[in-house]
């Protein structure tokens, strides 16, 4: 974990380690004409530490509730260990019942196909905008991106009642379908295109190679890493995505996690350790894929954050 | 495939080659502007699949949508004759759609302001270099991740009256416990403080990216100057921020517009005049009422509401960049 730490500037951090007190503050970006442990870098960084305590306690709220006993939870209080001691009854009773799995294995496997999807018809399309030349090309495209200010919201009466006439309501497809279309992802891609050096692409081109075959073999190898960012957005959204998958989906076996969960919440509304035992363990792929690659998944979000704009 | 196909082929017999383009298909003179129609053909084969979605899953159903709202059309499928705008004006003229435009609108005052605010100082601190980094990050932006549904069950627990962690603080500190999600007008700004922890996190990405993008030359150059800390602060690293800050209020109020998950979640299916927002109010005219031609209504109302607000912006934006 400690190379993550590392992710912003670092320059000159190895030269100035001063091994304080305990707090171990450590300077990796000391501002030029800054003393080195001056009163206003405490300040920040206690409230620094509040504030990340804050945000963190929620989270650690549910995992210390997640394991205590019903009757703990339920006669609620600020201690850490209940009366009754630490105990994994909560998530024996879940996984017993089996569905989290279900809903697991949904989630996880329609997340990756809608993230292949949405990234390959993108690309394709994001990579004509960008290097092809048809008719109307300019204008197809505004129309792409002047949709990115509709809201999907809006659409989801007319788009089940599409979804009802193909017959998809209650299927994979009708779940998959309406959302492999993301004009900011287009938007983003090609923006990424117009910066590859056409030259590459002349070369190879000269030796007879065809568009597609240059775009799988020089394009694609050097957008890596624009794609990854990409599908890394794509996936959280897909994962999380509640709306569509609510309303379309209603046999039990084939929601998605966030759907499930939501159908459960009532129906255990009082079993508080039970509900904080599955939030924790809806959380928990995410947080783990999360702590592995911190620094790639900061950098898609950012990097795709702003290409919406 | 046919390109590849057709560039292989071109040293076998290959009558086809239109003008502009040479033997090997390779378009010659992309300059003239006149596409070729291979080029044509090509450029609709990498267009082809996703104008094929576009069309399917945005632009019909907006158009459909127009027409539904139209009809009187109804999910269980009866209904679906003509009405003219009879939806608009029983939409316009209902106190529950109003109301909930009302507490969208209010959401998003109340949220926009700290999620922007909240992220810069997050942003402003962890980018002094402190130790921690990544602890700083994981707190941050780990709530971000998790799904609507999931936080939806953290705070409806946290909020809870008798047994929750937010009265076990409030009284704690000697104030009177607070029904948190079941009063009126509070039910809202829980939702808009479960929001605000739950999505800060992107923002605070967004700006620290901002912040690590501005060289350090101008911070060495200012040190030079005898500038302060708080002198750089002031006059390098906040006005830096200006096109950030515009982007993110857009992301962000737009976002905010769009509520409907987690306050759907926390109010557990059930709905309070001063907590609904308009997406759960299309939700219920649609689902609940089965009305589908109002709820179509409704929807553009929502739509337009969106249009006023990110045009505006866009108009504002576009004038501050012209202004400085």
């Amino acid at each position: 974990m400690s190379s993550t730490a590392t992710a912003t500037r670092t320059d000159d951090a190895q030269v100035d380690i001063t091994p304080v007190d305990v707090t171990k503050v450590r300077r990796t970006n000391r501002m030029p004409g800054e003393r080195p442990l001056g009163p206003a870098r405490i300040l920040a960084f206690i409230a620094l530490a509040f504030m990340a305590l804050l945000w963190l306690l929620p989270m650690l709220w549910a995992i210390v509730t997640s394991f205590k006993t019903e009757t703990d939870a339920a006669s609620g209080g600020l201690n850490l260990i209940g009366p009754n001691g630490v105990t994994t009854q909560a998530y024996e009773a879940i996984l017993a019942e089996g569905n989290v799995y279900v809903w697991a294995l949904n989630s996880l496997w329609t997340s990756a196909v809608i993230t292949l999807i949405t990234v390959s018809i993108s690309a394709l399309a994001a990579y004509a905008f960008s290097r092809l030349d048809f008719k109307g090309s300019r204008w197809i495209f505004l129309a792409v991106i002047a949709s990115i200010i509709v809201p999907p919201q809006a659409l989801i009466i007319p788009l089940y009642y599409q979804m009802l006439t193909f017959n998809m309501v209650d299927t994979y497809w009708g779940l998959i379908l309406p959302q492999i279309v993301m004009a900011p992802i287009i938007f983003i891609l090609k923006k990424f295109f117009d910066a590859v050096p056409v030259e590459l692409e002349d070369a190879a081109r000269v030796d007879g190679a065809g568009r597609l075959r240059v775009f799988f073999s020089v394009v694609l190898p050097l957008s890596r890493p624009i794609l990854g960012a990409v599908s890394i957005f794509v996936f959280i959204q897909a994962w999380n995505n509640f709306l569509w998958p609510f309303l379309i989906i209603n046999d039990t076996t084939l929601m998605t996690l966030p759907v499930g969960l939501q159908t459960v919440l009532s129906a255990y509304g009082v079993q508080y350790s039970q509900v904080m035992a599955q939030a924790v363990l809806a959380a928990l792929p995410l947080v783990i894929v999360f702590l592995f690659y911190q620094r790639q998944i900061v950098k898609g979000v950012a990097t795709t954050g702003f290409g919406g704009q | 495939m046919t390109d590849v196909m057709a560039g292989r082929s071109a040293a076998g017999p290959e009558p086809r080659v239109t003008p502009g383009e040479d033997s090997k298909g390779r378009r010659t003179s992309p300059t003239r502007g006149q596409a070729s129609r291979r080029g044509q053909l090509v450029a609709w084969a990498f267009l082809g699949p996703f104008m094929a979605a576009f069309l399917l899953f945005v632009i019909w159903p907006l158009i459909h949508g127009i027409y539904l709202s139209l009809t009187d059309q109804s999910l269980t499928g009866a209904g679906g004759s003509f009405v003219g705008l009879e939806n608009y004006s029983e939409a316009l003229s209902d106190p529950v759609m109003w109301s909930s435009i009302g507490n969208t609108v209010w959401f998003t005052v109340i949220t926009t302001v700290p999620l922007v605010l909240l992220a810069l100082i997050m942003a402003l601190l962890v980018n002094t270099g402190l130790p921690g980094q990544w602890l700083w990050r994981l707190s941050f932006f780990m709530p971000f991740l998790l799904a609507s549904t999931v936080i939806s069950q953290i705070w409806v627990w946290i909020f809870n009256p008798q047994i929750g962690a937010a009265n076990d603080i409030l009284s704690a500190i000697g104030i009177e416990p607070i029904a948190w999600l079941q009063t009126a007008h509070v039910d809202l700004i829980s939702i808009a403080i479960a929001t605000i922890w739950w999505t800060v996190g992107f923002n605070f990405l967004l700006y620290l990216a901002a912040l690590q993008n501005i060289p350090d030359l101008q911070y060495e150059a200012a040190a030079v100057d005898g500038a302060g800390r708080w002198r750089q602060l002031f006059s390098i690293t906040i006005p830096q921020l200006g096109p950030v800050t515009g982007v993110i209020l857009v992301l962000q109020m737009l976002a905010s517009l769009k509520l409907f998950d987690q306050a759907y979640q926390m109010m557990e299916g059930g709905s309070s005049e001063t907590s609904r927002p308009i997406v759960q109010y299309i939700f219920e005219a649609g689902f609940v009422g089965y009305r589908f031609g109002y709820a179509s209504a409704i929807s553009y109302i929502f739509f337009v509401l969106i249009l006023i607000v990110g045009i505006f912006q866009m108009v504002v934006l576009r004038n501050r960049k012209g202004n400085s």
